[in-house]
């Protein structure tokens, strides 16, 4: 049975999945998809895992939702305000979404999921740092190469193109 | 607990099913970065679950590396988009013509 937290935090974080994407304003889009990010960190908390709970915050919540808000107010006005749609569309996306959601509601009700509890202790978060420090450092190491590698495209894709032009006809 | 493992994958099933609503119905670039979000937050969601009934630390770890490279992912999509936005003054995917193959 689920407790009346748990409950809470999954009404703001599917209200919040879909307000995002529904919502007229892209701004308005960004700010409940950062609903959708701190449910999701609610839920973590909920699992006993307050490191990636805090992880998901700084990251998701603090950074990339500002970011993509950021992004949002450099694009022209009427286009975050303007929202075309096909019906048609909208109705076979509506219904591929019910068919996802139920089939594999299905499936998982089916399988022995529905069986697993717990009661053993959570895992200790000092393991995630062990984890990462002995068995995964090639791929943590992998994973800082691919970000400064991402920083650097994103930076490089992002560089106005005719910026030394402009100077050069100041000079 | 009293929370069972069933009660976080149907929320993750609801959450991947809203993401793939999104990028199948939105034209909007955004939007559909939005969606990916989503996604991606559905998996990570059903990672740290399973994590927490096996108990294994192997899925927090996971969860830990899928957030930074989404957090790449996102930098490099709205690089993108401004892009995008610059060469075709509009954020709706259908008019990104030179991008069709």
């Amino acid at each position: 049975m689920v407790d009346a937290m748990f409950l809470g935090i999954a009404v703001l974080t599917i209200v919040s999945a879909i307000a995002a994407l529904e919502m007229r304003s892209l701004i308005y889009g960004g700010i409940a998809l950062m609903g959708t990010l701190g449910g999701i960190a609610g839920f973590f908390i909920l699992l006993d895992s307050p490191f990636v709970a805090l992880f998901q915050i700084a990251v998701y919540v603090g950074s990339i939702a500002v970011l993509i808000l950021f992004t949002i107010m450099l694009v022209k006005k009427e286009l975050i305000f303007h929202k075309k749609e096909d019906s048609k569309r909208r109705y076979a996306g509506i219904g591929l979404m019910l068919t996802i959601m139920i089939s594999m509601g299905a499936l998982i009700f089916d399988s022995g999921i529905s069986s697993i509890t717990t009661d053993e202790p959570a895992v200790d978060y000092r393991l995630i740092g062990e984890d990462f420090l002995t068995y995964y450092w090639p791929a943590l190491i992998a994973m800082a190469l691919v970000l400064s590698g991402a920083i650097t495209g994103a930076m490089t894709l992002a560089r106005r193109q005719d910026e030394v032009k402009d100077e050069q006809r100041t000079d | 607990m009293s929370n069972e493992l069933i009660d976080f994958v149907i929320v993750s099933i609801a959450l991947l099913a809203i993401g793939i609503y999104g990028l199948s119905v939105k034209r909007n670039f955004i939007r559909m970065l939005f969606a990916v979000e989503i996604v991606i937050n559905a998996a990570n969601l059903n990672l740290v679950a399973f994590a927490r009934f096996l108990p294994h630390s192997g899925g927090q770890t996971f969860a830990l590396f899928s957030i930074a490279i989404a957090a790449a992912e996102v930098a490099v999509g709205l690089a993108l988009i401004i892009v995008a936005y610059r060469m075709y003054k509009n954020v709706d995917v259908a008019d990104f013509r030179s991008l069709k193959g």
